[in-house]
């Protein structure tokens, strides 16, 4: 597993502390888990994601990640409406493991509150608090 | 004591290696307060030869053939084991090793197993079986806790005709979380009466047994048409297997989870236990299935090989949130039954299963000729109820003195059925022994 | 260390059951017909299983060499930590094969019966007396039935006092079977962690007991192979307000002899036969979990059971109170045979030593071994010790590559990454059935392993018919059928 210095975290996306990451494109949020939570949870084998039409609240479960020898749950980090569900992990769900932040997307929000998203951490702000963590 | 190897020797330089005075003070960081001051009140140990005149005493002392003639089935079935399988289950690579969590060195476990969810996969008719359960009640419980997950409702519909033991195992897992539970009735040609599933909302699943209890055959086709318009999933439950050697298996007719007991596979009856719980669904739901599954699989090497798949739905993995609690599978009993049915083959089954039938059809007719009246007339396996022209009680007695235990009396799971009794007949019946039994009722 | 034991030979590939056979071939002797064939309503006619025919010896064959990839108690030691992976005695095998326990019905009137019911009232006694317990259930199938069982009594108790409690406390080193049977019943877990002597204390349990928590479940000695230490004093915090303690008793081989639970603050615990009490583990089972309790808890214990009256032994289930049947008929008669025959050849004094020496020898090991894998809790264990792989964190080495190495040295591996509050746990309980000689290879062998080539370790093993399995690649795409 990486070290916290090996890790991937870009800066066009926020961070949740329960490392999901979100990225706000105007009218919709695009979230999906980041560069240590698929490492720490090594080959993703099975994803669950909510259906089109549900609505969760800030920091519920919204699905979960299944690893060979481990399940995480993921919790929404902005609440609002599932849009859009990444059909492809069904049948890749490696993809996560691959591109976290890109082909790995897990669903898109149309957030209840547009403002949300700012109380999310930034990259900086979030390789603190797992350093701190450590 | 020769499970106890260590010699005085081995004790004394172990407890030196340890830095300890003597053995006691090895358990020094145990309390006081929470330590014997007596010793255990048990009986002195025996030799091994002791041992053998004392269990040999009390095996003696139970009624099985050859000197008894047991017409008794009832979810525990006598079936001749070959030697051969006795004799392979024997080989302690199979019986002293654990659950296969080391694929490595664990393959014979794990081949045997996938082979086994295979055998059971295709006798029942479904997609993927699990690498086996308990016993038959606990599977049937199971069965329905994975229906109200997968629906995520409450009520399910469970028939009467459902061996009486599963139920009240199914009332006992069910209880504690209050799921509503429905009897379907039963009707007068011994099948269940499902007309109560039409309107029926909310429910999760309807649970039948085939053959059920009386040893009728149910019709599956209807129930599973029954239970699909209620939104519902079919749970199909068995305690004898064999009939789907010559009857159309549950899978074909539409069940969506099959469940029941494997012990007339290769497993002898041993008072009940230990039994086999055979468990399959479809693809689909396999995710919410409980139980350990075997999958396949390649090596570093690209060489097949199999492992324990899928682990992520279990306890260890899961804790709380678990599809069961359950940590073992009835392993060598799965093995027993996949090497069983190895040796007996395809075609062996057909002809075995057409053999219970056509000897219990004979037992039936020759005791309808003999006065007793059969009530049900939907078709049976290898089980059917039986009322005695001279009362249940003084037949079963008379027939006892001559060592015939003549079947299961009714009267304890339905009192509608107190002058009747359930009777068995398997291949290890001989002519000359239903032939008895007929003449002693007829006199 | 010399070479490695494990050695190659000739064992052969095996194919499939299907993969084999021809129509025609039977490895059965089919009884004789002795009766006319009768009409058969062919709407319910099915075409029968596809499942080959195979010949006896094919059947025989294809068995030896599944059985020769496999690594048994019977084949070296096996250090599975919680396990107890004790020797299975032959004996045993042979009493539970006898005829009249063999082929006995369940449902027997109970004058044919009599030897199968006296076994089980007989060792529901020993069982009771080895616990201190007072009513013994035998019906749970397995340990995780018996966990089942206990927290369905403890559901009981509280509902026939009309006391509602919803949550159940659960240490951290819990096995996972504890809070997912708590589950089955309706209770959440409530976690409480163990302090740094790896023992639960009581202000932690204090904290958390209320009057909506039915007890708590705890293993004793613990998944770290200590004795709880507080136990007294964590069931008088549980007793005080209204909740009951149910033991785990996976690790009694620890104990028999030197304590008994139920007079410690327990109230209702389970046993495994499959491992205090030598009956084989079979591959995954069958085993067989009793539920001990004291007498207040016996109205609710599951029915039927098994009781002595007017010189006979009968099952009655005229318990009103009872939670009601949790097997199809007894539990796991067959297994109960091997564990009774057990105890009769051991005796009060041979449970006892069995106990001192599976302490010795794990002391034993966890002294020789402590310079080489690091060890968490470096004081007395019981059964069983803990490690980690701390020291080899640097070279990249885990547990798992320490693990799998072992087997090329003719070892099953001990338990890894249990419990859980130790990182890369390594959890070794060599049982008191393994000679000095073998725990002296054992610990050479891990010495050797916890130093040698870190790229040796991560392609470890080598020498098994098969090398590390994609686990990935299974559960991604799943084949669970042929």
């Amino acid at each position: 597993m990486k070290e916290i210095e090996e890790l991937f975290l870009p800066d066009d996306v926020l961070y949740a502390e329960s490392h999901e990451w979100a990225r706000d494109e105007e009218e919709t949020v695009v979230v999906g888990v980041n560069d240590y939570a698929q490492d720490q949870l090594g080959d993703i084998v099975f994803v669950e994601l909510p259906e089109i039409g549900d609505t969760f609240e800030k920091g519920e479960e919204f699905g979960t990640l299944e690893s060979v020898k481990a399940v995480s749950e993921i919790y929404m980090p902005v609440g609002g409406r599932i849009v859009a569900v990444n059909d492809a992990l069904s049948d890749a769900p490696e993809l996560i493991n691959q591109e976290p932040y890109n082909s790995g997307w897990m669903i898109e929000i149309e957030p209840d509150d547009p403002d949300e998203i700012h109380t999310l951490m930034t990259s900086t702000e979030y390789m603190e608090m797992l350093k701190g963590a450590e | 004591m020769r499970y106890l190897p260590h010699t005085e020797e081995d004790i004394a330089s172990m407890l030196r290696s340890v830095g300890a005075e003597n053995i006691d003070d090895l358990f020094s960081m145990i309390p006081t307060d929470c330590r014997m001051k007596t010793a255990l009140d048990l009986p002195d140990a025996l030799t091994e030869w002791e041992l053998n005149t004392l269990l040999e005493g009390l095996a003696e002392t139970m009624a099985v053939s050859p000197a008894y003639k047991v017409f008794m089935g009832a979810g525990s079935y006598d079936h001749y084991i070959p030697e051969s399988v006795s004799y392979l289950l024997g080989r302690s690579e199979f019986s002293t090793a654990y659950t296969p969590y080391q694929p490595e060195i664990s393959q014979g476990t794990l081949q045997g197993i996938y082979e086994y969810q295979t055998l059971t996969a295709r006798l029942l008719g479904m997609e993927v079986a699990n690498a086996s359960m308990y016993d038959g009640a606990s599977s049937l419980a199971e069965a329905l806790l994975m229906a109200i997950r997968i629906t995520k409702r409450r009520r399910i519909a469970l028939s009467r005709l459902i061996h009486p033991h599963y139920r009240a195992v199914v009332r006992t897992y069910l209880g504690p979380e209050g799921y509503e539970i429905i009897e379907l009735p039963s009707l007068e040609d011994g099948r269940t009466d499902i007309s109560g599933l039409t309107g029926l909302d909310e429910l999760a699943a309807a649970a039948i047994q085939s053959p059920n209890f009386f040893g009728c055959i149910e019709d599956l086709q209807a129930i599973g048409k029954a239970v699909h318009e209620a939104g519902a999933l079919s749970v199909v439950s068995f305690t004898e297997p064999l009939a789907y050697g010559l009857f159309k298996n549950p899978g074909s007719q539409g069940a969506d989870i099959v469940c029941g007991e494997g012990q007339s596979f290769g497993i002898p009856p041993s008072f009940g236990g230990p039994g086999l719980g055979m468990f399959a669904c479809r693809m689909k739901h396999v995710r919410s299935m409980p139980g350990r599954l075997v999958g396949k699989t390649l090596d570093r090497d690209g060489r097949p090989g199999f492992v324990l798949t899928l682990a992520t739905r279990e306890q260890h993995i899961r804790r709380e949130k678990a599809n069961s609690n359950i940590c073992t599978n009835s392993s060598l009993c799965a093995l027993a039954s996949a090497m069983y049915l190895a040796s007996v083959g395809g075609t062996g089954i057909r002809e075995l299963a057409s053999l219970n039938y056509d000897k219990a059809e004979y037992l039936k007719r020759g005791l309808k000729g003999a006065g007793c009246a059969i009530p049900f007339d939907s078709p049976t396996f290898n089980e059917f109820v039986v009322e005695f022209p001279n009362g249940l009680n003084d037949t079963y007695s008379k027939l006892l003195e001559k060592n015939i235990v003549a079947g299961v009396p009714l009267a304890r799971w339905y009192p509608e059925l107190a002058d009747h009794a359930l009777l068995c007949v398997t291949e290890t019946m001989g002519r000359e022994d239903m032939d008895t039994l007929i003449r002693e009722v007829r006199s | 260390m010399k070479e490695p034991q494990g050695t190659s030979g000739l064992i052969l590939n095996e194919p499939l059951l299907w993969e084999k056979g021809k129509m025609g071939r039977s490895g059965f002797s089919m009884p004789r017909r002795d009766v006319v064939p009768s009409p058969l309503d062919e709407t319910l006619a099915g075409d029968g299983p596809d499942i080959p025919d195979l010949s006896e010896v094919d059947v025989v064959r294809h068995y030896t060499r599944l059985s020769q990839w496999n690594f048994g108690v019977d084949t070296g030691m096996y250090p599975l930590g919680s396990c107890t992976m004790k020797y299975n005695p032959k004996i045993n095998e042979k009493q539970a094969a006898l005829r009249g326990f063999a082929k006995g019905h369940p449902l027997l009137p109970i004058e044919l019966s009599q030897g199968a019911l006296e076994l089980m009232y007989r060792l529901e006694r020993y069982l009771a007396e080895i616990t201190g317990m007072d009513a013994v259930t035998l019906q749970p199938a397995a340990g995780a039935h018996g966990e089942l069982a206990g927290m369905l009594l403890i559901h009981a108790y509280h509902t026939a006092r009309r006391s509602r409690r919803s949550k159940i406390i659960v240490p951290d080193t819990a096995h996972g079977t504890n809070p997912a049977s708590a589950a089955l019943c309706g209770f959440s877990s409530v976690a409480v962690p163990s302090n740094e002597a790896g023992v639960v204390s009581p202000e932690t349990v204090a904290a958390v007991m209320d009057e909506e928590t039915a007890g708590i479940m705890i293993t004793n000695p613990n998944t770290l192979g200590l004795f709880e230490e507080n136990i007294r004093k964590i069931a008088e915090i549980v007793h005080a307000k209204g909740g009951l303690v149910y033991g785990d008793g996976a690790n009694m081989n620890a104990v028999m002899g030197i304590v008994q639970m139920g007079k410690i603050g327990f109230d209702v615990m389970h046993l495994n036969l499959h491992k205090t009490f030598s009956t084989p583990h079979g591959g995954g089972g069958p085993g067989s979990g009793p539920v001990c309790v004291r007498e207040f808890l016996a109205p609710f214990l599951p029915v039927p059971r098994v009781i002595h009256r007017e010189g006979m032994y009968e099952l009655s289930e005229d318990f009103p109170e009872s939670i009601g049947r949790l097997h199809a008929f007894h539990g796991n008669v067959g297994v109960m045979i091997k564990a009774f025959c057990y105890i009769m050849s051991m005796g009060s004094e041979g449970l006892k030593r069995a106990s001192q020496f599976a302490v010795l020898n794990a002391n034993y090991i966890k002294e020789n071994l402590k310079g080489s894998l690091h060890l968490p809790y470096d004081r007395g264990c019981m059964h069983e010790c803990v490690f980690s792989d701390k020291f080899q964190e640097g070279n990249k080495v885990t547990t798992l590559d320490m693990a799998k190495r072992l087997m090329d040295y003719g070892f099953h591996p001990p338990t890894v990454y249990f419990p859980l509050v130790v990182h890369g746990a390594m959890m070794i309980e060599p049982t008191e059935t393994e000679s000095k000689e073998d725990i002296d290879r054992f610990i050479e062998a891990i010495r050797t392993i916890a130093a040698e080539d870190p790229e040796l370790l991560r392609e470890a093993p080598g020498r098994p018919k098969l090398r590390r399995l994609d686990e990935t690649a299974a559960a991604r795409n799943p084949r669970l059928a042929g």
